[in-house]
């Protein structure tokens, strides 16, 4: 497919490296000729410096034949004018970067659908509901939901006590009663798909689907489900602070912000009056341990500085608060917090690279069987990917372990109609069905891809 | 430095040779050339056994490469094809030398077209396709017909591509850079494959319609004989002419053209001043060469073949220029710098970077005339970075120094060839061209000049090729330690 990403910032760049990456046809828009000599030095795409909404930029990217136009300038004013040209001149599909919270209420359909926008992203929105969903499911370090709703994947971190540790995976299956299957391990710096004579071991990362019922028994079992986040400190008042925050006292959750400027916090006190707004520097641990910080269930850093963030996520976490979560924009500190002992790391980039990802694949695959839905877990080694199956799939009725199934890749989960399927060796994939698919070194395009 | 991956992708450099020289091999196989069947047959297993012994032990590469590690690959890759392509002439008896042999070979992987063989008709056919042929695939690159036909060398291959191409900025005309080279692979194909086609309707047969269209696509200059193209007839000629001032353009505007962007092709600046270059150049040659052949339109003729052949540094010759008057061949000696346009199969400095100098030098005097205003140089109606105007004034002077030190080295020659020779002989190879002045004139060669000095005239022709870096960074021991240095 031919991709326009206009705006290589941050995310822009992690876009663009992700569809490369997919070996889409991709081109980069950006008026700073540094950032793109960089990007045409590391990754297999053109690149063109000027504004993207230039149409005489526009015309020699060819935007007219662009099957997907993606704008993500720090402008949203500017992401809609592209788009909106593109999107006159004849490119296909465009998504916008649309984040000003003025835009993103009731406006934001008038706004898609006068400037026939086929999406937009709103990567605040993106990463605080990501982080709702991490909240809700306490212990666990990540989780995704698959279509259906009832269909769930959790990473967690066994800790050298866990009853799991030491255990084969065949032999788990036989010792609890829930229905679940582990279906991704990561070790080290490595991540893999594991046979059923895989033995885990603590400090393992496992991916663990199930249905989510089945899931609450098995945490149960397990002994590392905590009650459900009720308190819950945020730290730093940014957009991505108050749509967490509205989302988790919909909830019922009760929440504190910490926020350093005086005018930032009236504007919050205002807009939520539910929550408890205080004034002052996160960075002082007197004022964190003032406000209950060790009895806090769980703690949030959204500041501007990754670094901060890092830090005082250190600290929280030396207070026994059960769960941290560290928002991080440099990918790079990433990793390196992941070794300081931070599990639950979000990054806006990632969070928006794969839903860019996905609509990319998703555009790709609308012939025949489809991915609906693309994760990637264990560090983005291991994608997770949904497939609804069209009556033409070659293999239906076969039961799984007749199929030839290329190594590094599971079937981790079938939802037939309503019902979650948890699969073993005997189960078959049926026209109409919802297939859930694991894949680590391989890249799926479709159903099929998966057989050898 | 990532040797492991510099030299798995030389691997598969000696794998794709070995499929090159299939090209020569069916010719001697047509013509029933035993000797040189064997020759390119043992040629073709040696480069073979070299190829998968590199690759093989580098299996476990990690294929990121940087700048860095492009021109290694590049430098090497044409030192070692030259090296393995130069043994079926020492093998079939038609170079017995090394040396020479070598020397040929890398005059023709180069484009260049000196040649150091006395009595070029005395070759085997299948030798006289493999210099034609090497032209070919040197005049794109070697580099680039992997990247375009062979799996993908790796995400950043862009390295390697800007290390080949010439031109002051390598850019891509589609997102891959797979793609970029297949089109540019397709075009010249295409454009080789016409000029045959027009070639056979003149008096030339097969055979030898492939062996010049080799020759004038890549703007090389090897033929088959003595006389270059002199013997042949007029038509001939001017479709040659023709067609080696078309090779001579920048191969990116007939992309444009192809996906009917004509308009934006014919605007541009270095198109235009390679037109007026040479219908300059043909008109002051026309009035200075006077009455010196019977008709003017033999004058015309003459004066535009050798004009196109120099500017394009293919090297062909209609007359031996030699015996033109002093102005004439002075303009031919500033065509043999100049060269073609960026992004072509031509040598030379480029058009691009001339225009170029010749617009900071305006500055410069704009600069010193009212030292307070601010400047930009301009070209193809974008503003020039600094940062490459600075890279193009400064490539000109390493050009300048690399010329002088090959002509300084050709000196201490035992032949003591005279200083015409000496220096055109070292312009010529530098830039690809092929015939000089005086003995290395288009009847002479460059047979008599000592081993020594042809191995430093094969460097020079490496270093025009690949315009300097890649083999300059190659003999500085910091390319090869290990990073962080």
């Amino acid at each position: 497919m031919r991709i326009i990403i206009v705006g290589c910032g941050k995310i822009g760049a992690s876009i663009l490296a992700n569809l490369a990456a997919e070996g889409h046809d991709v081109i980069g828009v950006d008026s700073n000729r540094s950032v793109i000599d960089e990007l045409s030095n590391l990754y297999d795409v053109m690149c063109v410096c000027g504004n993207g909404a230039d149409s005489d930029i526009l015309t020699e990217v060819d935007a007219s034949k662009a099957d997907l136009f993606v704008a993500v300038t720090g402008s949203d004013e500017m992401n809609m004018l592209s788009c909106f040209l593109a999107r006159k001149m004849g490119a296909t599909y465009t998504i916008a970067r649309i984040r000003t919270p003025e835009y993103n209420d009731k406006s934001i359909s008038f706004l898609r659908r006068n400037l026939e926008l086929s999406d937009s992203i709103n990567p605040e929105y993106a990463v605080a509901h990501e982080i709702f969903n991490i909240l809700k499911f306490p212990s666990a370090v990540n989780i995704e939901t698959f279509s259906a709703r009832n269909f769930e994947m959790i990473e967690l971190i066994l800790k050298d006590d866990s009853p799991l540790n030491g255990l084969r995976l065949m032999d788990i299956r036989k010792k609890y009663s829930a229905k679940f299957l582990v279906c991704a391990v990561q070790r080290g710096e490595e991540a893999f798909i594991p046979g059923g004579s895989f033995v885990l071991r603590g400090g393992d990362k496992i991916g663990v689907t199930a249905n989510r019922a089945e899931l609450h028994k098995l945490l149960k079992e397990l002994g590392i489900l905590q009650k459900k986040a009720r308190n819950v400190i945020i730290l730093g008042g940014s957009t991505t602070s108050f749509y967490l925050a509205k989302m988790l006292i919909a909830a019922g959750n009760s929440v504190k912000i910490i926020e350093k400027h005086r005018e930032k916090c009236i504007h919050f006190a205002a807009e939520l009056p539910d929550a408890v707004i205080i004034n002052g520097d996160g960075a002082q641990q007197e004022l964190l341990l003032e406000e209950g910080i060790d009895s806090a269930d769980a703690f949030v850093s959204l500041t501007d500085m990754d670094e901060e963030n890092i830090i005082i996520s250190c600290f929280a976490k030396a207070q026994k608060v059960p769960t941290v979560i560290t928002k991080i924009n440099r990918s790079e500190l990433a990793a390196m917090a992941q070794r300081l002992g931070l599990e639950c790391v979000v990054s806006p980039q990632k969070t928006v690279g794969n839903i860019v990802t996905g609509y990319a694949r998703a555009l790709q695959n609308s012939i025949g069987s489809s991915v609906e839905t693309l994760y990637k877990l264990m560090d983005g080694n291991v994608e997770v990917l949904e497939f609804s199956v069209g009556q033409d799939f070659e293999y239906i009725n076969i039961s799984l372990k007749e199929m030839k199934i290329k190594k590094n890749v599971l079937v981790a989960g079938i939802i037939r109609g309503r019902v979650p399927i948890i699969p073993s060796g005997d189960d078959v994939i049926m026209p109409g069905d919802k297939v859930i698919v694991l894949a680590s070194d391989t890249r799926l395009q479709n159903l099929s891809d998966m057989i050898a | 430095m990532n040797l492991k991956m510099v030299f798995n992708t030389l691997g598969n450099i000696m794998k794709t040779e070995a499929l090159l020289l299939l090209v020569p091999l069916s010719v001697a196989l047509m013509y029933g050339e035993k000797l040189s069947v064997m020759a390119f047959a043992v040629t073709i297993a040696i480069a073979l056994f070299v190829g998968f012994a590199m690759t093989l032990f580098t299996k476990s590469a990690n294929r990121i490469i940087y700048a860095k590690e492009g021109f290694a690959i590049v430098a090497l890759a044409w030192v070692f094809m030259s090296a393995v392509g130069a043994i079926p002439f020492v093998i079939n008896g038609d170079i017995p030398f090394y040396i020479d042999a070598f020397f040929e070979t890398v005059s023709g992987f180069t484009t260049t077209g000196a040649s150091i063989i006395p009595n070029v008709e005395l070759l085997s056919k299948s030798s006289l396709i493999w210099r034609s042929f090497a032209h070919w695939v040197g005049g794109m690159g070697v580099l680039v017909f992997v990247m375009a036909f062979l799996p993908s060398i790796s995400d950043r291959s862009i390295h390697i591509m800007r290390a080949e191409m010439p031109g002051p900025v390598v850019g891509k005309l589609v997102p891959r850079a797979r793609d970029t080279a297949k089109i540019l692979y397709l075009i010249y194909i295409v454009m080789t494959l016409v000029e045959v086609v027009l070639l056979s309707l003149g008096e030339m047969d097969l055979f030898e319609s492939f062996l010049h269209a080799f020759g004038s696509a890549g703007t090389g200059g090897f033929g088959m004989k003595a006389d270059s193209l002199a013997s042949y007839s007029p038509y001939s000629q001017w479709i040659i002419g023709i067609f080696i001032m078309i090779f001579g353009v920048n191969f990116n505007l007939y992309y444009l053209i192809l996906i009917r962007r004509a308009k934006v092709a014919f605007k541009s600046t270095e198109l235009w001043a390679y037109v007026g270059v040479v219908a300059a150049s043909v008109l002051l040659i026309c009035a200075n060469l006077g009455s010196l052949y019977e008709t003017f339109s033999e004058t015309v003729r003459h004066a535009f073949f050798q004009v196109t052949s120099i500017i394009s540094t293919t090297g062909y010759t209609t007359v031996d220029f030699n015996l033109w008057p002093g102005f004439s061949k002075a303009i031919l000696l500033m065509l043999m710098f100049m060269g073609g346009c960026a992004g072509s199969t031509a040598g030379g400095l480029k058009v691009s970077r001339v225009l170029l100098i010749f617009k900071v030098i305006g500055r410069e005097i704009k600069q010193s005339l009212h030292p307070r205003s601010v400047n930009t140089v301009r070209l193809e109606g974008k503003t020039v970075e600094e940062k490459t105007a600075i890279g193009v004034c400064v490539y000109f002077a390493v050009y300048m120094l690399c010329v002088l030190v090959t002509f300084i080295i050709l000196t201490l020659d035992p032949v003591a060839a005279g200083f015409e020779t000496n220096f055109t002989a070292s312009v010529t190879c530098f830039n690809n061209v092929g015939p000089g002045f005086a003995k290395v004139g288009p009847m002479g060669g460059f047979s008599f000049y000592s081993p020594f000095s042809k191995v430093i005239l094969s460097f020079a022709m490496l270093f025009g090729r690949l315009e300097i870096y890649p083999i300059l960074l190659a003999f500085f021991p910091a390319t090869w330690t290990k990073r962080c240095k």
